[in-house]
């Protein structure tokens, strides 16, 4: 099985905050891995909203998004790519 | 007879209708054991695929309504329901304890609600709000509710609830809503106000009465008087069945107004048109013959979102309003927010008197950034329809200029960028603050016209906060201290060759109309079910008795001695 992970600064000025945060799931739901979302010293199923909005991450924030399964390589890409561009904001 | 209860008057009419029990946000949840957990688990499944069903619907019309920020917040309630933080923890509730779903539900959400409560951050814990309302939503289609959908309507009813928050009211249809009818609220509650634009008559602030309404029962309305009969007998229904037969001629006889000029018999001739906060609301202005928009509240587009709207975003909203109004004028107010207002990215700090804090003007010249963006929405929309821009809250002279200056510097910034705009864009402030009243004659002189917001005028000369309930009835629009500020403000404007118009709620309220006309108001702004009443009171009024009728409303002692005139 595939694993991949990568670290990235959270650049968007309201952090993953509802808007970014559901566009975030909505991404990571794509893929048929596992995700997983660390920070803070705490690791959350990245799929779920719930966790992601609990974890209150604000800008500026580094954050580890590590994908175990087929398609790994592709979902933390995807998902670094939509933190880069800071969700559209 | 039936039972009467009495509540706040909040939008004038009559109706009569079974009512309609909105459900409660808190439906009461009890603990039962159950034999098969597998079967309970099926029945959340089911109310899960229901629940997202009702929410892809609501996307939808947010959509339509309001637009993209306010849809997102709907799809992300929708992947709460399919969170597997949230399914995971129901199910194995139901599995471990036997217990019935919608207990397993109801602890399972108000463990998480506590868990945002106790984040440290204002706006995550507003989250606990979106959970609340997402496991309310489970529950109720939990316990068979499923069909209890506003959208769903398909009789005339009276709509009776605690309160209607925007998510009710944006699924609605006013074809079948006769009446509002809720527990709380004044009569600038969200529901008011809503009713008001949609010409529904409505009672808030009733205390109790759903716990004392069962949806079926027939209820009679009385909005102007602020009653509501339940179950009336025979002749209370023959008398309000009058009423509203009464009314609905009245509605017609209006309605042929719709395209009629508001000029007076002799000649003077005045602007009515509509408020909105959303470019949705256009549609109703000029369905009710509205000639312009005499207040355009940005507001919506700052508020329910992470972080300020875009310089593109604010153009395609203004865009879209002056593109509608096909070339009739649009008056643009630039942001009013203050401590009041929950709006976290602005960094707005609490404050012990808000009202006489930091905010609106005060604000934008504060946070440049956040104005500059706004002004150059304003002006790049203004290439495509007549759109006028007004900045709130203005109390002195240099901050007119100071305004100005910045919208100076926008437009410059667009002239080099060769972006097109209305090189004379008409510039105009609100006046809602006595100091700048009293020196109207001054203001005059730095811009094309003054709007009037009687809301705050009423609230800053009397010293009187409109949402308290203790002193309220110092809250006196017509008080004649309020007439005479109103009457220094035109004289002071005309004498420079500058019009204007008033867009609080005294400008839609016909009782004012003959005095207001008479004080030689050039423009009314009001919600949209106000106009033709107030064009029908300008059609029938001779402009010199208005003259006459303000000359001696002015003199008068008290606000009652002015009614009593407006009676007469």
């Amino acid at each position: 099985m595939a694993m991949a992970q990568r670290e990235i600064e959270l650049k968007n000025p309201s952090g993953l905050h509802a808007r970014p945060a559901s566009l975030f799931v909505a991404e990571a739901n794509k893929f048929q891995s596992e995700i997983f979302l660390e920070a803070k010293g705490k690791r959350i199923n990245a799929k779920s909203i719930l966790g992601l909005l609990s974890l209150a991450i604000g800008q500026g924030t580094v954050i580890k998004i590590e994908a175990e399964g087929d398609d790994a390589e592709q979902a933390v890409t995807a998902l670094c790519d939509l933190v880069a561009s800071g969700f559209g904001e | 007879m039936g039972t009467v209860y009495r509540g706040v008057a909040a939008s004038d009419g009559v109706a009569v209708a079974k009512a309609w029990l909105v459900a409660p946000s808190e439906p009461s949840v009890e603990r039962v054991e159950v034999a098969d957990p597998q079967a309970e688990w099926a029945r959340v499944e089911r109310a899960i695929a229901a629940a997202k069903e009702e929410l892809a619907a609501l996307r939808q019309t947010a959509l339509d309504k309001l637009g993209e920020a306010e849809a997102q917040l709907f799809v992300a309630h929708a992947q709460m329901l399919d969170d597997p933080e949230l399914t995971g923890q129901i199910r194995q509730a139901i599995e471990a304890e036997r217990v019935n779903a919608e207990w397993a539900v109801k602890s399972v959400i108000d463990t998480l609600v506590g868990l945002f409560d106790a984040l440290d951050d204002e706006y995550m814990r507003q989250r606990a709000a979106d959970v609340r309302d997402v496991g309310s939503r489970l529950l109720r289609h939990l316990q068979g509710g499923g069909g209890a959908s506003l959208a769903d309507l398909a009789e005339p009813v009276v709509l009776v609830a605690r309160d209607l928050a925007p998510s009710d009211t944006v699924q609605l249809d006013p074809a079948f809503v006769r009446a509002f009818v809720t527990d709380i609220g004044g009569r600038t509650s969200h529901t008011a106000i809503m009713a008001r634009s949609l010409g529904i008559p409505a009672v808030v602030g009733l205390g109790d009465i759903t716990a004392h309404v069962a949806s079926g029962q027939v209820l009679a309305v009385d909005g102007s008087e602020g009653l509501v009969v339940v179950e009336p007998n025979e002749e209370e229904l023959a008398r309000f069945s009058a009423q509203v037969e009464r009314q609905q001629r009245e509605r017609s006889r209006l309605a042929a107004l719709r395209d009629a000029e508001s000029v007076t018999p002799d000649g003077r001739r005045v602007e009515i048109a509509g408020n909105i906060g959303t470019p949705a609301e256009v549609a109703q202005v000029l369905a009710q013959g509205g000639e312009g928009i005499g207040l355009f509240r940005s507001e919506f587009l700052y508020m329910n979102r992470d972080t300020a709207p875009t310089e593109e975003e604010q153009f395609a909203a203004y865009k879209e309003v002056a593109e509608a109004m096909q070339g009739r004028p649009v008056i643009v107010r630039t942001l009013d927010v203050g401590g009041d207002k929950g709006i976290p990215y602005l960094g707005l700090p609490h404050e012990d008197n808000p009202f006489l804090g930091y905010r609106a003007i005060r604000v934008c010249l504060d946070q440049r950034e956040l104005f500059a963006a706004q002004l150059r929405a304003i002006l790049r929309a203004s290439h495509y329809g007549k759109l006028r821009v007004m900045f709130p809250m203005i109390a002195t002279v240099e901050e007119v200029r100071a305004a100005k200056r910045e919208l100076e510097a926008a437009k410059q910034a667009l002239r080099e960028e060769g972006v097109p705009f209305d090189e004379d864009i008409e510039v105009g402030i609100m006046i809602e603050i006595p100091a700048a009243a009293v020196v109207a004659d001054r203001l005059a002189r730095e811009v094309d016209f003054f709007s009037i917001g009687t809301n705050d005028l009423v609230q800053y000369t009397l010293a009187c906060d409109r949402l308290n309930e203790r002193i309220s009835h110092l809250y006196q629009p017509l008080n004649p201290s309020v007439l005479r500020l109103v009457k220094m403000v035109i004289d002071g404007a005309h004498a420079e060759g500058k019009w204007v118009g008033m867009c609080g709620e005294l400008a839609g309220d016909p009782r004012a109309t003959a005095i207001l006309l008479g004080l030689g108001l050039d423009e009314f702004s009001m919600s949209a079910g106000s106009i033709l009443k107030v064009r029908d009171v300008v059609r029938n009024t001779r402009y010199e008795d208005a003259k006459a009728l303000a000359a001696r409303a002015l003199e008068a002692d008290t606000e009652a001695d002015v009614l009593k005139l407006v009676e007469a």
